[in-house]
């Protein structure tokens, strides 16, 4: 008998599961966050790392400040596990919930099949450091940011980096560059950027593949050592970034003369490569380490109250932990800017997006939220939504990142007239009106 | 039930042609977007894909590993038909797109006149791993987008835009529709006994006369086509993005496992093999958290998908080749005893 009614409970689950009821409804006074997070799967170590940032910053200004403007930050989670189709299936079971106020996939597949979607249901998507290039292009693309660095921007970073380290963009002339990259849609994407800067500057360059994951390296370095090259530029992801930097040593390629790009810049990618990785220099928008007041308030509060959403506190202030913070506050800033114009109350999304469109951070504002030093600044606008952030370079010193550079910009004028031929051909491609001004 | 009181001298055709019905007539006003758009449209896509592969390897035999390489290139065929040509309509450019996945197919299936079972789904991995490193390594296909990703066009046939989930959902309802009912009847032809005899016994079949090397192509050909217009879908109606790292060796294994749950060698078996697989992992998290909460979280859930469906595999595999179909005849026995 009690399996007939175990039966029946199953059943009942059953129900409720396909008919993809909502039970809870949402309060009046609450933003809603859906978060299309991974935990398990290749990459869990960024997943864990960036959605427990991003979900620490939104406890703690629940906690702390009792919301924004009073209104509640919510969230839920569906895991994705990186793969597009979880991801389609999360966006579509959460997207019926009130109050949504972003999309923040950290996944360029998943960000792309979701463009359409979240154009026409008019809710911005963040994708923080990473995403398509020209979607900078808020002409185009009204409702998806690629906030604080696109992959050109990041390409531009990097050159004028190392130009800076020899003494200037002219002494780049006759250096020899090689830059690894990851043998996916990711690791291709800035190829042509990097041609266009060695045709500019004057360096020679040469552009090698991994294959995906990139546990195999060998052929690659010995080409590395044949040639010679002044720098290696490491665009790396997942465990490829550990095996470069070892197998480099192996090699006897000297470690301080890699550069890595910003998907090769976390703990992850250091600390099992040991020794290897002692002088390693990467690129970086936002600063790694827990001494921000930002990062104290929520150590101090958030995990204070045993609320916090990382299973090892010693990942708080991590470069994933840090990111996810930092995203949270750019999140958090775009509402409170929206709620100034419409009111403090449930935004929809396309208030939202009018928010982000006017998200100014200075250095003042940065440090006004105990974030001064963690990154520099942002200032988005209708038309550019990367928002002319300025990048940094760290290195590691074996146990820990430290700050090697200056707040330094990227090329965007030279960048500019390439995106923009790319977001216009996708407006034609796709019969994408192009906007005029903020109204559109 | 009411289907109880039905007289059992029904021809066949009504049970499918119910299904249709409802498919048409009461799924469009009762179903939620979501239930659309993470749940109707895959399961009609991935159906699709299974039909045409069950023509390959449930009735002629031909084992292929290389179904989601067939899938790609009606994905980024389409595209580029649509893209490159102006004026064409959606129809053609997926039409064509078929015959550009039926092509690719005839060249992968020329192995299969010299070598069987093993070694032939071996040489088909040659077309997964080929037609992926093509699409990324020529960037042309993809209209030089860096990262090698492309958006689906908007679906427009005759005037109509297909752009709401219950619209995007008829479109797919439609074109399955019309593609399985020809692979239906292509089954039921002499082509379709020549794909079973050539399956059976390659040498009796020679001797009796059948044609098997114009057979097994017949049988690529055939099989690429409908596998390359579920590409399509899955690209343009379900993701509206596509790239190739999307169809990778895991979807031809997938759409192989819904061919051998689902029941080889029967069209019905791909729907219910496709609705096994999408609906399974779902059911299985909000089951899983509705009975044991916070502990069923996604590592759980991945892993039990993983054993439940290794298992299944296993067990169709060893216990009921047949698949599903045969299960739900027996039950339907039972229940409708003639």
């Amino acid at each position: 008998m009690s399996f007939i009614k175990h039966l029946k409970t199953a059943a009942l689950a059953f129900m409720l599961a396909v008919s993809g009821l909502q039970l809870a409804h949402a309060d009046a006074n609450e933003q809603f966050f859906p978060l299309q997070s991974y935990r398990v799967g290749p990459y869990a170590a960024g997943g864990t790392g960036f959605f427990g940032g991003f979900i620490d910053y939104l406890n703690l200004v629940n906690t702390r400040d009792g919301g924004v403007g009073g209104v509640k930050l919510t969230w839920e989670e569906g895991e994705t596990q990186y793969e597009v189709e979880r991801g389609v299936e999360v966006y579509e079971r959460l997207k019926q919930r009130p109050g949504i106020a972003a999309w923040n996939p950290l996944s360029v597949g998943i960000a792309y099949a979701l463009i359409d979607r979240v154009t026409a249901d008019k809710v911005p998507l963040l994708t923080i450091n990473h995403g398509r290039t020209d979607t900078t292009d808020g002409r185009v693309f009204k409702y998806i940011f690629p906030l604080l660095l696109n992959p050109y921007s990041e390409t531009s970073g990097i050159v004028n980096y190392i130009a800076g380290k020899e003494g200037g963009t002219d002494k780049l002339k006759g250096k020899k560059i090689v830059v690894l990259y990851h043998g996916s849609p990711y690791g291709k994407e800035t190829i042509p950027v990097y041609e266009l800067l060695a045709k500019k500057y004057g360096f020679t360059l040469q552009q090698i593949e991994v294959p995906h994951p990139g546990n195999e390296q060998q052929s690659q370095w010995l080409a590395i050592r044949r040639s010679k090259p002044d720098y290696v530029v490491l665009r790396g992801w997942g465990v490829m970034n550990p095996v470069a930097l070892k197998t480099a040593q192996k090699t006897g390629f000297p470690v301080d003369h890699i550069v890595g790009n910003v998907w090769s810049n976390s703990e992850e990618d250091v600390i099992p490569a040991g020794d290897a990785a002692k002088g390693y220099v990467a690129i970086t928008t936002v600063a790694a380490g827990a001494q921000y007041p930002v990062l104290q308030d929520i150590a101090k509060i958030v995990y204070g109250a045993g609320k916090g959403n990382l299973q090892d506190p010693k990942r708080i202030g991590s470069v994933y932990h840090n990111l996810g913070v930092l995203n949270g506050i750019l999140n958090v800033e775009a509402i409170r800017i929206a709620q100034a114009k419409f009111g403090k109350r449930t935004l929809t999304g396309d208030e939202i997006r009018w928010g982000l469109e006017n998200l100014k951070i200075d250095e003042a504002r940065a440090a006004a939220l105990g974030a001064k030093g963690l990154f520099h600044s942002i200032n988005v606008t209708w038309d550019n939504h990367e928002g002319d952030g300025r990048v940094a370079f760290q290195q590691w010193d074996g146990s820990k990142w430290n700050v090697v550079s200056d707040w330094i910009a990227p090329d965007w004028k030279l960048l500019r007239p390439i995106i923009e031929k790319s977001s216009l051909a996708y407006a034609k491609e796709k019969n994408v009106k192009v906007r005029k001004s903020i109204d559109d | 039930m009411s289907t109880v009181a039905l007289p059992r001298t029904l021809p066949a055709w009504i049970w499918p042609l119910a299904v249709l019905g409802a498919a048409y007539g009461v799924v469009p006003f009762v179903a939620s977007e979501y239930v659309f758009d993470a749940l109707l449209i895959p399961f009609l896509a991935l159906s699709l894909a299974a039909v045409g592969l069950n023509l390959l390897t449930g009735y002629a035999g031909q084992l292929s590993l290389g179904t989601a390489a067939f899938m790609a290139v009606g994905a980024f065929a389409a595209y580029n038909f649509n893209l490159r040509v102006d004026g064409l309509p959606l129809l053609a450019s997926i039409g064509l797109a078929g015959l550009a996945a039926t092509g690719v197919g005839l060249v992968f299936g020329l192995p299969s006149l010299r070598l069987r079972g093993f070694y032939l789904a071996v040489s088909t991995l040659a077309a997964q791993f080929f037609v992926q490193w093509a699409l990324t390594k020529f960037s042309w296909f993809s209209n030089d987008n860096a990262s090698g990703v492309i958006d689906a066009p908007a679906l427009e046939v005759a005037g109509i835009v297909f752009d709401t989930p219950a619209g995007r959902y008829i479109f797919s309802l439609t074109v399955v529709t019309v593609l399985t009912l020809l692979a239906w009847r292509l089954v039921h032809t002499q082509t379709g006994h020549h794909f079973i005899a050539v399956r059976d016994n390659e040498l009796a079949a020679r001797v009796v006369g059948v044609p098997v090397l114009r057979t097994k192509l017949l049988a690529f050909a055939v099989s690429s086509f409908i596998v390359g217009v579920a590409g399509v879908l899955w690209g343009f109606v379900y993701l509206r993005t596509v790239e190739p790292a999307g169809f990778n060796l895991d979807r031809s294994f997938q759409i192989l496992f819904i061919v051998i749950i689902g029941g080889l060698a029967t069209i019905r078996g791909a729907f219910f093999g496709a609705a096994l697989i999408v609906v399974f992992p779902l059911l299985l998290s909000r089951v899983g958290s509705f009975f044991f909460g916070g502990w069923f979280d996604s590592g759980v859930l991945d892993m039990s998908q993983r054993i439940v469906l290794g298992a299944l595999i296993i067990f169709f595999l060893a216990v009921e080749p047949r698949g599903l179909v045969a299960l739900w005849d027996r039950a339907r026995e039972r229940l409708l005893p003639a």
